[in-house]
């Protein structure tokens, strides 16, 4: 009786599991670490246009980066978008990104368009510090973001150093003040910082009041405004302003895979995303990340991108891999 | 198959040559590295000392205590088994988010585990002849002091095997102790993943764990084997031991019973049903829940099959045809049975990427990691049903003039097939909970139940991973319901 059930099992298997498993078409393939519901709305607006269906394999930053890295030449993927630049960087510095056409370029301000010109800025996220007002009064806020690692504020800051978000913000502590003080600060991290596994994790340990205040970006606290605000009703967010390192603005990208064998549907991909069109269903969603191309406007519930002030930082000198580094050699990694 | 089960340890030693000495010495001699070997070892021994505390208590006051329906509270006591320790975890993350701590972990990962010392001792405990106590009381020896030094000493097989048990689990639990925020090697390894896919920093960690987990086998097996001289010379026909009566202690005891089940059982259900009611207002979203219900079950239904399919030779030459070289290959695939998934993972991912590159990103490697993770599971069953169907019945049936295909349908089979239907449940069991290899290898857009339950929870959206969690409950309690009452049968008792 078991062998026949058994038998069946397989037969079923055999005959459902092709297509219940198989990921076989002809789709465009995008390895994607951006927000999934936003890049779902963009990829559907993208297929409506030209008629190109595009899969996702989701995943984050680092870890679809540095899987590219690993495939190599036998990637799957033709198109890889980010939250960060610094997995961009990862990418393009093993010499995995194919160059994009000037076209594609053309309204994006340079300062969000790589030296190498082989992927492009499509969306920005502004570093901020999540507070709970009831624990810590606007006077007692940092004046720069490296304050936090003066003894004062030992256990009293979340941070989620395995996730590339806060990497990219490390990464720019770096590039704007050089090594010391770059270790300094990540020493302060490690003896004063309380480790999460991502920034919604912050962010609702700050509302309950379980710490003072946490390093996110900005969205996670939007987006939570704009559905419930369950988890953002005692939350506070402060900019630090001013080009401190804590102001950074984080850069998310788009590239092709010089290994793609459907290059031009997967240049069309990119191309569209840069595009006004692909700004304007980002400015109109409720994913409340900054559009930067083309002059289009954000989502007006947004303190506006003009009055920011983030520190000028190449996306070449944003070194994720010096940053893991540095976390692995005080141990916070 | 051995060399499968032998993958993960090949992988971290070809790695760990590969990154050369310098820099494997860099990567091994840190701080970091030796407050995750404090962590690790401090919350492992601990876990094993508290549940075995535990487990024997309640196992000594089930069998032993004249406590009304010890039926019941041995049903009761032992339930914590049909929920995932990621899922305890969830429920008590989510209802006291302060019990993220070591101490907390402390707690949960007691409460998860403490039945896997609980059972075995309880069998034990039913299993002893009482006249070696009466012996000993006979002797002058007070009531407490007979069972320290007698019955206890007759436990330790029992104690020790389920409190090794209760290491091994803890070296690979992932789920429960990131939710509770103890960093350990396997939740390190997880993070350095995340932070660079599988890199030199990934499989230095796995190389201590791995070295952890031998050592810890090492010493369960040396105490283990120091216990030959408590074996009974005859067997004799044992009576029933008489119980404790407890009196006015009866109501106490009974609350206090009744509070673990509260805390090991009752919080993460009730915590699993009060984020659903929560939920359920906002609309649950069917289809998700319904494709990786699917996803889970399909899974579990064909590593169940082709592992208790590859489990059957092993168990066949184990059995039938010992020699060394056949003991040497059912021994291997023990030892992947403490592999943790997530070793197991990281080495598929770079065997598969440097060798077998289309095998890549498939169901059949993941099919492949619950091969190693799981098939020790089918093997141990299909061999203890094996043992019941000896060679002579075969020769019997040749005399009678049924064929070898013949025999092994209308002889073997029967025997056999209770072996083959533990050994699958346990299988499907293990895949519907796992969660570290899944993540790191399901193909694109395979999401199961497992998954997504880690996807919503990691974001904190406790409603939104709470159908997850029932579904994989409900899923997983009938077979673990059965498989605890065969096995009570299958000791006679």
């Amino acid at each position: 009786m078991w062998g026949r059930k058994a038998l069946v099992a397989v037969l079923l298997l055999g005959l459902t599991g092709c297509s219940a498993f198989g990921s076989d078409d002809d789709a465009l393939v995008l390895y994607n670490a951006q927000n999934r519901g936003l890049m779902q709305a963009l990829v559907e607006e993208f297929t409506k246009t030209t008629g190109i269906e595009v899969k996702l394999r989701n995943g984050g930053d680092s870890e679809l980066g540095n899987q590219l890295v690993k495939e190599g030449a036998k990637s799957p993927a033709d198109v890889f978008t980010t939250e960060n630049a610094t997995a961009m960087s990862l990418v393009d510095r093993a010499g995995l990104f194919a160059p994009l056409p000037p076209a594609t370029l053309r309204g994006v301000p340079t300062q969000y368009v790589p030296a190498s010109k082989r992927w492009v800025g499509v969306a920005a996220r502004s570093t901020v510090l999540v507070f709970d007002p009831r624990q810590l009064s606007e006077s007692a806020l940092p004046a720069s973001m490296l304050d936090l690692a003066k003894p004062e504020w030992q256990g009293k800051f979340g941070y989620a150093p395995t996730g590339a978000d806060f990497q990219g913000i490390a990464a720019a502590v770096y590039a704007l003040k050089g090594d010391q003080v770059g270790d300094a600060f990540v020493q302060g991290l490690k003896d004063n910082g309380v480790k999460h596994a991502n920034n919604i994790a912050i962010l609702k340990a700050v509302n309950s009041g379980e710490i003072p205040a946490g390093i996110i970006y900005h969205y996670y606290w939007f987006q939570d405004r704009a559905r419930t605000g369950d988890d953002s009703d005692h939350a506070k967010l402060h900019y630090f302003g001013k080009r401190d390192p804590g102001a950074f603005l984080s850069i998310a990208g788009a590239g092709v895979l010089q290994s793609s064998d459907r290059a031009t549907e997967a240049q069309q991909l990119v191309a569209f995303l840069a595009s006004k069109q692909g700004q304007e269903v980002l400015a109109k969603s409720n994913d409340l990340q900054y559009a930067i191309n083309h002059g289009v406007a954000s989502n007006p519930a947004l303190r506006p991108l003009t009055q920011l002030q983030p520190p000028a930082v190449p996306l070449s000198a944003l070194d994720g891999p010096k940053v893991l580094a540095a976390f692995r050699r005080v141990g916070i990694l | 198959m051995a060399l499968l089960a032998l993958l993960p340890l090949v992988y971290v030693v070809v790695d760990m040559v590969g990154i050369g000495w310098v820099e494997a010495r860099e990567l091994i001699f840190r701080a970091r590295v030796g407050e995750l070997l404090r962590n690790t070892v401090a919350l492992t021994t601990a876990a094993m000392l508290t549940s075995a505390a535990l487990g024997t208590t309640l196992a000594w006051v089930v069998e032993r205590t004249t406590i009304p329906a010890p039926g019941v509270w041995t049903a009761l006591l032992a339930a914590p088994l049909v929920v995932p320790a990621f899922v305890t975890s969830f429920g008590w993350v989510s209802l006291w988010p302060a019990v993220a701590s070591p101490w907390g972990a402390l707690l949960v990962v007691t409460l998860a585990y403490y039945p896997l010392v609980f059972l075995p001792v309880a069998a034990a405990l039913r299993g002893l002849d009482p006249a070696l106590e009466e012996t000993a009381e006979a002797f002058g020896l007070s009531g407490w002091a007979a069972f320290a030094r007698v019955v206890l000493p007759q436990l330790r097989p029992a104690l020790l095997g389920g409190s090794l048990l209760v290491g091994l689990h803890l070296l690979s639990e992932f789920g429960a102790l990131q939710l509770l925020r103890v960093d350990t090697f396997t939740t390190a390894i997880y993070e350095q993943y995340t932070a660079s896919f599988s890199g030199p920093a990934a499989s230095t960690l796995a190389a201590v764990l791995l070295l952890l987990l031998c050592l810890l086998l090492l010493v369960g097996e040396l105490r283990l084997r120091g216990l030959r001289r408590y074996a009974k010379v005859g067997g004799g026909s044992a009576r029933r031991a008489r119980r404790q009566p407890l009196g006015l202690a009866s109501a106490p005891v009974m609350m206090a019973l009744g509070g673990v089940v509260a805390l090991g059982l009752g919080v993460p259900l009730g915590s699993i049903v009060r984020w659903l009611v929560a939920g359920v207002p906002a609309g649950l979203p069917w289809g998700s829940l319904a494709g990786a219900a699917t996803t889970s079950v399909l899974l579990g239904a064909a590593a169940a099959v082709l592992i208790t399919a590859l489990a059957l030779p092993v168990a066949i030459l184990a059995v039938r045809y010992r020699s060394p070289l056949t003991s040497g290959i059912e021994r291997t695939t023990y030892l992947a049975n403490a592999l943790p998934g997530i070793v197991v993972a990281l080495a598929l991912v770079s065997v598969s990427l440097r060798v077998v590159e289309p095998l890549y990103q498939t169901t059949t490697l993941l099919l492949a990691a619950y091969a190693v993770l799981y098939l020790p599971r089918a093997v141990v069953t299909l061999r203890a049903a094996l043992a019941q169907a000896p060679p002579v019945l075969d020769d019997v049936a040749h005399t009678l003039g049924a064929g070898p295909w013949a025999t092994a349908w209308r002889v073997v089979r029967p025997l056999v097939a209770p072996g083959l239907r533990a050994g699958a449940a346990l299988v499907f069991l293990g895949v519907v909970t796992e969660l570290t290899a899944t993540l790191l290898l399901a193909p694109l857009g395979t999401n199961t139940l497992a998954t997504q339950f880690w996807a919503e929870s990691s974001q904190i959206e406790y409603a939104a991973a709470a159908p997850y969690a029932a579904l994989m409950v409900l899923i997983s309690a009938p077979a673990t319901f059965l498989l605890t009452r065969d096995a009570r049968r299958a000791s006679g008792l």
